[in-house]
Order: structure tokens, then sequence, then C-alpha cells
């Protein structure tokens, strides 16, 4: 079977970031994008697939502006084998939008098995796009996946829930969106860095009609407040408690 | 995970394809997960971080600009970003690098016969083999045609005799490249370390490049086989080409050290309040600032040049010296500087700057010192040699 692995785009986790002076989006200037942490477990784990030969083929697949190529080529450069990019000069496209388009992509692959997303993008964080790319295209879909096996038409996957850990068997296609914790992934060799020079590299276009969403106003998170010190020593602590029971309301 | 932010004022970084900006980013996460953690507790011990090879081998950083051979066979400048990453973490990891790839492997591959090359390369770009490189002798720095170390014919082998000093990786080599005179001529020797006569000492109590092994080469009647012989070594001049690739190195490697200085200062002077503001506030706390970032720039479109020159096959050996003697000049005074900015802090092993600048003062004086760069170039636009 095919593996596919949906990946963005994004700023590093600990890039400064600034609203775009219109406030339509972020100041891109100067920002250097990394491959979405999320996608890249999702991209390890489907290289691990294919090295133990549960996958025939990795293809990526991306939605975004011309220079989301480089982050699909960090992606082939850790092994995968082609890529697909989607371009979008929308500085925002709501997650339906994106998941039509990836949908659109993958359903012009044959035999794809399997499609594995990040839980997430670390910069819209909407976990949207995994979910609903699995109702476009008819698949099951679990989230938050930490271990997959992949058997006979089927994949055991392991997920932890709040309070609870669950393994599902989910019968292939699927959907799989990757947590923390699934892998630890790998850094590209330079001999992949320049063999992935080589790999196929499509681009496609998608009709993404009338946007379902679109950002009215992004703003930066109110400053925080400065901290204060309640005095010190033991003496302190009975007006720290009330400061942060009455206060804080952490208590 | 270390919040390292490089300088880069006059975006450098759009001069780079995708490839070598990938090159590079790689490198840095890897100092930043894998070397920054460990290197304060190297340096303090004096220990080189060993841990690290393997995946530096499997990386594919050993002679990554060597083809063939199970070498990555990426382009010049791509070779020195990734000097330029590692020396961002320590100078100590990047010297393992540049000996082992530009001063080992690199005449290996240049001089050395196929034979040679099968048993050596492969097993060296994976970090499974280490070498050194004997060149410097106690009384021979500077002045390496003064060298005493001698190779005699006996028969089927060569006998050495002769000491090396200040050498890099010594006692942790399988193989050491030795150059010695024979019959008045210096030739490159693969001389393997377990030979008897042959000994490795460390040279005790360094305060630079602490997370570095350095030793001294002793060779007391060392037989080794005559196909150990570089057969295209010849000259002082081969050893002179090896040297070249390695400065190449560190003229892009003091640059990543220099960028973490001022990433360190930068950092540190707009979080410290003295006088009810920031130290980054301050006019000569500010204009510290923009000399190393001023520097700094200098540095890496200097290092950018050399590099795409190095790439097209043009370079010449006085443009390497003038960019190692700048790029280390620099890097060394913006250490000094960030240790500044830093105050007490800075002689600290929480910060990084004190330690970057203990190992410039070495890297300031090896590979063809500071004023030695100065009489190479000087030789080549004034046509004097002032050599002696």
């Amino acid at each position: 079977m095919k593996v596919v692995v949906c990946c963005k785009r994004v700023p590093p986790t600990d890039a400064r970031i600034k609203v775009a002076s219109d406030g339509s989006g972020i100041d891109e200037e100067g920002v250097q994008f990394v491959l979405n942490p999320y996608d890249e477990f999702a991209v390890e784990e489907a290289v691990k697939l294919k090295e133990a030969g549960k996958a025939e083929e990795v293809i990526v697949v991306g939605v975004g502006p011309a220079d989301t190529a480089a982050v699909l080529k960090n992606a082939l450069a850790m092994g995968a084998d082609r890529a697909v990019l989607v371009k979008d000069d929308a500085g925002y496209r709501d997650p339906l939008s994106i998941a039509r388009a990836l949908a659109d992509a993958i359903g012009a692959e044959e035999g794809v098995g399997l499609v594995l997303c990040g839980r997430q993008s670390v910069d819209q964080q909407s976990l949207a796009v995994g979910p609903m790319l699995a109702t476009i295209a008819g698949m099951g879909c679990v989230m938050d996946v930490v271990k997959v096996e992949v058997g006979d038409g089927t994949a055991s996957v392991h997920r932890e829930a709040e309070g609870r850990s669950e393994d599902i068997e989910v019968k292939l296609p699927a959907v799989l969106t990757a947590q923390r914790g699934l892998n630890e992934p790998r850094y590209a060799k330079l001999k992949e860095i320049l063999k992935a020079k080589k790999k196929p590299f499509a681009e496609r276009e998608f009709d993404f009609g009338e946007p379902r969403a679109t950002i009215e106003k992004l703003s930066p998170p109110p400053e925080r407040q400065a901290g204060k010190i309640v005095g010190d020593g033991p003496g302190a602590v009975p007006e720290l408690v009330k400061l942060l029971r009455d206060e804080a309301k952490v208590l | 995970m270390d919040p390292y932010e490089a300088p880069d004022l006059y975006r450098v970084d759009e001069m780079l394809d995708d490839e070598e900006r990938q090159i590079r980013d790689t490198v840095r996460s890897f100092v930043s997960e894998k070397v920054m953690p460990v290197i304060e507790h190297h340096f303090d011990a004096g220990t080189f971080p060993k841990e690290l090879i393997p995946e530096i081998g499997e990386l594919g950083l050993l002679g990554a600009n060597l083809e063939g051979y199970g070498c990555a066979g990426v382009s010049s400048t791509a070779y020195g970003l990734m000097m330029q990453e590692l020396e961002r973490g320590d100078s100590g990891v990047r010297s393992f690098v540049s000996v082992q790839g530009s001063l080992v492997m690199y005449p290996i591959h240049t001089f050395g016969s196929d034979e040679q090359k099968e048993q050596w390369l492969p097993a060296m770009a994976t970090g499974e083999k280490i070498g050194c490189f004997g060149l410097t002798e106690p009384d021979h720095g500077s002045d390496p045609s003064g060298m005493e170390t001698r190779a005699v014919a006996d028969g089927d082998e060569f006998v050495l005799n002769g000491t090396k000093r200040w050498i890099t990786n010594g006692s942790i080599s399988h193989v050491a490249i030795v150059w010695a005179k024979l019959d008045g001529q210096v030739r490159g020797f693969l001389v393997e370390t377990d030979r008897p006569g042959f000994t490795a000492r460390d040279i005790p109590g360094k305060w630079s490049l602490r997370a570095s092994v350095t030793s001294e080469l002793i060779m007391e009647d060392v037989r080794i086989p005559k196909s150990n012989l570089l057969p295209k070594s010849d000259g002082l001049k081969s050893a002179l080409m090896c040297l070249n690739s390695a400065r190449f190195g560190i003229a892009f490697g003091a640059v990543g050290a220099a960028q973490a200085c001022f990433d360190e200062a930068l950092r540190y002077a707009k979080a410290r309040t003295q006088f009810d503001k920031p130290l980054a506030a301050f006019q000569l706390v500010q204009n510290k600032l923009v000399w190393m970032v001023n520097e700094i720039t200098k540095g890496q479109l200097l290092a950018l040049r050399l590099g795409r020159m190095k790439d097209a096959g043009t370079v010449k050996h006085y443009q390497i010296s003038l960019a190692k003697r700048n790029n280390v000049w620099m890097a060394l005074e913006s250490a000094r500087k960030a240790r500044d900015i830093l105050g007490a802090s800075g002689v600290t092993y929480e910060y990084h700057c004190g330690r970057h600048m203990a190992n410039l003062e070495s890297v300031y004086t090896y590979e063809g010192t500071h004023d030695i760069h100065a009489l190479i170039v000087g030789q080549q636009i004034t046509g004097s040699a002032a050599f002696a």
C-alpha cells in the first residue's frame, strides 16, 4: 500500500511572531518556516512503515504557498519517496477547504492504504483537518495516535485520551493523526538531503471556491501583567495563600 | 531546547539554496539537541564527547564534501555551513570533524592509492575509525619545512622517527597521517597507531579546546609497510593543501562561534536590568552589540563568497587565509565583548561565551596563526615573502 503524509509549513514554535500591520495574519518577513512538528512525527512513522516493508511508497502532500516546497523537501530527505504540492497563496485557508484540497490530491493516487497527519498545526491549531479529510475521503479516523501497527487490511493503534488509554483497530484505508510520543523523528542525513533533490515533485491546482471562513482580525495575546512579590520567608506564606485563593483563584 | 537564534541582519540566508539551508538547519538542530546538553560537562571535565561520534558519522558530517567511499558529497559551501553550526556549539567538536574530514580523509582521498581509500574512507565516514594529522612538531610550528621527523627505507618497510605535537584526536585515533622527510622530501605516511614504537600522549592542563583531544605523537623506530606511503603526496605543498581545506572550514566555523556569542549577549542584555532599564538600552552596550553584528555580517559574507569560489574551483590560498584570519579574529573579539556584556555571569559555565572565548584563542593560533595568515596575504599583494 501507499502511505500519504499531509505536511504543512509553520513558523518555528520559538519564533517571535508579529501580527501584520493590517491585522490579516502574521508578518512573514524573516520567518524561517519549518515542517510542522506533528507532521514530522507522521513522516517519521510513514518512513518507518516503509522500512519495515509495510508500505511500498510514501507520498507527502502539502497545501500552501510556493515555499511549502522546502518543508516537503525536508520530508523527502527524511525518506519519503515523492511530493505533491497543492499551490495556495491565500494567507489563511479554513480547515474544510484544506481538507478538500488534500482529499482531491489523495483521490488522484491509486492504492492509498493509510493517510497520516499531524494532530494539529502549531500555528492554526484547529485540530480539524485530519478528521475532516477522513470524512470527505470516506475513511475511518483515529486522532492522537502514539502507536501504529499495520496488519492485513487493518491497523492497530494506541491512543492516550483524557483519563484512559485506548487500543483501537481501524479498517484501512484510514486517516490517523500523530500525537507527540509516536516516535522520535530522525535527522535528515546529508546524503538523503542531496538525494531529495532528485525525487519526483509534482504541483497540483485546486479550485478552492468561496472561502468557508475568513480571519476578520488577528491580535497578539494581551501583554502579561507584571508579577508581584508579596514578601520574604515563611512569614509571607499566609498572604501568598490568601492572594492565590482570592485574587488568582487557583486554590 | 536551546533557544538559539542566529543573527542574520543582511539576510545571507536568502543567498543560500534550499539544500544548503536544509543541511545547515539539520546540523543546527543536531547541535541544539545533542551537543549543547553535554558540552558544558565535557568542557569542564576536559573530555571529548566521544558518544556523539556515531551520530555525527550517520548524519554524514565526516568527509562530507568528498565524493564516493560512503561520503555525502555536499558542496563546499554546504560543508562550510555545517562547520559554522558545529562551531556554534563548540570549537572542539568542530575541530574533531575538521581533522577527520579535511586533514585525514581529504589527503587519503587526494593522495592515497585505491587500496588505501577502500581501507580507510568508508570506515572513517561512519566514525568507526578515527584519524589524526601529524605535521606540527615541538620545535617547528609556523615553519613546518624545518621538520625533524624522518622516514628511512629499509627493505619492504619505512622506519619512522620523530615527534609531533598539538595533534587533535591524537590519542583516540586508529591512524595518523604523519608528514616526514624521506630522502629530504616531505611525504605523507599512514601510520596505524597500534604499531610498536608509536605512542600518543595527551597534553595536560589546557584551558582551551577542553572538549577536544590534543596529543603528542612519539615515533621511535616505527616500522610501516611501504604501501603505507601516500603515493601522490609530493612535498610540503601536499600538507598545505590539507590545511587549506581545514582553514576554509574554520572561516565558516568562526562565524558560528561569533553568532552564538552575539545571540547570548543580546538575550542577556535585553533581560538584565540595571539602573531600572535593560542593559540593551544603554549606549555603550548597544555599541558593543552593533560591533559584533557588524563584524559577524561581514564575516558571513566573506565566508559565503569564499564558499562560492571554492565550489567554482577558483579559490586561491590567500583568499582562504584572509577569511580564516579575519573571521577568527572577529569571533574572538565578539566572544570577549559578549563576556563583558554578561558581567560576572560571563565567566561561568552556565553561559557559553567564556568557553567560546577560551576555545577561539587556540583557533586564532592553529591552522596558521593570525600573523602567518597576514604574511600569506602580504606576500600576495606585495610580491615579497616576509616569513623569514
